[in-house]
């Protein structure tokens, strides 16, 4: 199946390089103390972030850092099969694994010593790079929530079909069986924190197809600022500044 | 996601300064150097497909075994495999039984995602019936002793278990193609699984200013990812030709095995004739070394050898004769004192049986 036509563009339209159209919204949960909702393109993510809170497993209480915690969970109606997805099934449990991982690395924890922060993300739609938009979401509902964080991570995923590196996939470019890498770093640390990858690649064409993602990431966290930005002008409207 | 904090490892600041500093001069704790891998022992049990990794103080057990299942209805001509952890808790005080926790699930993950993605395990060759019967193949992993890590050493036992695993044949026959019959493995030889190629782990810490962190915690800066990938290859390749030759060795001695199981009957009667030729005061050890050769091949061999060399002149020059047309056929247990049983390959042992009477006849009739 031809994945880039001889154009030069890919099944919906995007060149090999371009990334899907981006869409965040702060405060979409009333109830948490952050959230957010991540849209790349058809893949839509919400995500709630609640505290720093107390602890409420005592056992597990950390003296000098914050315990995260996270879960990732996929709605039934995300994908395009109505499936019932048990809750506690080993993909999701590796990606809230992944998430709270990469999370980590960027909030300053040791601020908040005996203290829980609650990260929840939950899938609505999912058409390919469910696992970015996640780490994309969670990133702005941290910020929304107003957790202090050493920079931000954002998160993008490159694959490379028809000897052609390729942007954001998306699902049926995903599912073509292609090497796919999923990239989280922090923009201005130029640090990489997340670094996964399925099937097969050699490995200078791997460095280019982590390259792209890297400045895929960089895109996200030029939006992801300005939409920030934005909230903090309206919230200063708010209050009459 | 809840874990026993209480149990975890606790280092004091003092251990943690002395390993900052060691690092600083390029040792670690133990004496290696950043990039050097501790002592890799493969071993193999018993039964086809299942293996024991110790690498420095880890120790991981890997199994395989094989179900006739229906396949999924995406994929109908294709087996399945899937892999199980369990980290037992005797392997670290933090380890609780039951389900499996955080890190056992990423673990299972990472050793899928090497095989699966990679397509290292041929699924199409696991299909019986299409559509209605496949193979499916379960990998069970367990952590016996956590020495640290348990991903790399992990894969490897998994690696060295799929490929000494061999699942029954079976054959499709009947009117309309659709009955099985599995063959047992005393009926018609097992088959072993195709593996493309050996997707191994290699993993890295990075050791940062003020706490000891595994990749992904602090971030790492890209040309460090490159050059651990590059580092990492090499390494791989160690590994890889480590885990072949074990599995090599596994495969002569197996063999060997079958072949003594085949022939009991004829060993000891060729046996029996062969003593007629040999000095009557070493006649009984003979038979004795020999049954003890029966079920096990490695330590008869020995026994033998030293018999051979309290022989006469005139019976070793028979002997020699009857090693020199036996070194052209396959292995048997008929060899008496043939040091060069171990330099005959697996080819010898493939030949038909009718070819071996002919040959041990001939060498009694000689004598």
């Amino acid at each position: 199946m031809e994945y880039v036509s001889p154009e030069g563009l890919r099944l919906d339209g995007r060149r090999p390089m371009e990334m899907r159209q981006l869409r965040a919204e702060l405060g979409a949960v009333s109830r948490a103390d952050g959230s957010a909702v991540f849209e790349m393109g058809n893949t839509k993510v919400i995500a709630a972030v609640y505290g720093p809170r107390e602890v409420q497993n005592r056992s597990q209480q950390m003296n000098d850092k914050a315990l995260i915690r996270c879960e990732y969970t996929m709605a039934n109606f995300s994908t395009g099969d109505r499936l019932r997805r048990p809750k506690g099934d080993r993909r999701s449990t590796e990606i809230s694994l992944v998430i709270r991982q990469t999370m980590e690395a960027c909030i300053m924890t040791h601020l908040m010593p005996r203290s829980q922060i609650d990260i929840f993300v939950q899938v609505l739609q999912a058409d390919g790079g469910t696992r970015s938009a996640c780490i994309n979401a969670a990133t702005l509902a941290l910020a929304d929530a107003g957790i202090p964080m050493c920079d931000l991570v954002t998160s993008c995923s490159a694959g490379y079909l028809n000897s052609t590196p390729l942007l954001d996939l998306n699902y049926v470019e995903d599912s073509a069986g292609g090497p796919d890498v999923t990239v989280g770093i922090l923009p201005k640390l130029d640090k990489v924190t997340l670094l996964q990858m399925d099937a097969k690649l050699p490995m200078d064409i791997f460095e280019n197809v982590m390259q792209l993602a890297t400045e895929g990431c960089k895109a996200v966290a030029n939006y992801i600022r300005e939409v920030l930005l934005e909230n903090t002008k309206q919230l200063e409207n708010r209050r009459g500044v | 996601m809840e874990q026993r904090l209480a149990n975890t490892l606790i280092m004091t600041v003092n251990e943690k300064k002395f390993i900052e500093n060691a690092l600083v001069s390029d040792i670690r704790v133990d004496g290696r150097r950043p990039f050097d891998y501790r002592n890799l022992t493969i071993r193999f049990g018993s039964e086809d497909g299942s293996s024991e990794v110790q690498l420095g103080k880890t120790q991981v057990l890997a199994f395989v075994t094989g179900q006739l299942v229906q396949p999924y209805r995406d994929r109908p001509n294709e087996g399945s495999f899937a892999i199980y952890t369990e980290f037992s808790p005797m392997a670290d005080p933090s380890f609780e039984p039951g389900r499996p926790g955080d890190s056992a699930i990423e673990l299972g993950r990472i050793v899928d995602r090497g095989l699966r993605e990679s397509r290292a395990v041929d699924t199409e060759s696991l299909c019986v019936i299409a559509g209605k019967v496949v193979w499916s193949i379960r990998i069970d992993l367990h952590i016996i002793d956590n020495g640290g890590n348990l991903v790399d050493a992990a894969n490897i036992a998994a690696l060295a278990a799929l490929s000494t695993f061999r699942r029954p044949e079976c054959t499709v026959g009947g009117e309309d193609g659709q009955e099985l019959t599995i063959h047992p493995p005393d009926v018609r030889e097992p088959l072993p699984l195709i593996l493309h190629h050996f997707p191994v782990a290699v993993t890295f810490g990075f050791i940062g200013k003020e706490n000891i962190v595994k990749a992904g915690g602090d971030g790492v800066l890209q040309s460090v990812i490159m050059q651990c990938l590059r580092i990492a290859s090499v390494k791989a390749g160690d590994i890889t030709s480590k885990i072949k030759n074990a599995v090599e060795s596994y495969n002569t001695q197996r063999s060997l095995r079958k072949i003594k199981r085949h022939n009991p009957s004829s060993a000891v009667s060729n046996v029996a004739k062969h003593h007629t030729v040999r000095e009557p005061n070493s006649q009984s050890v003979d038979t004795n070394a020999l049954r003890a050769s029966q079920p096990s091949c490695a330590t008869p061999v020995d026994k033998l050898n030293e018999e051979s060399t309290q022989v006469n002149p005139e019976t070793k020059s028979t002997q020699q004769s009857s090693d020199m047309n036996s070194s052209a056929s396959t292995h048997e247990v008929t060899d008496i004192g043939s040091p060069e049983k171990q330099s005959n390959t697996l080819k010898d042992a493939v030949k038909p049986k009718h070819k071996r009477r002919k040959k041990s006849t001939s060498n009694v009739n000689a004598n």
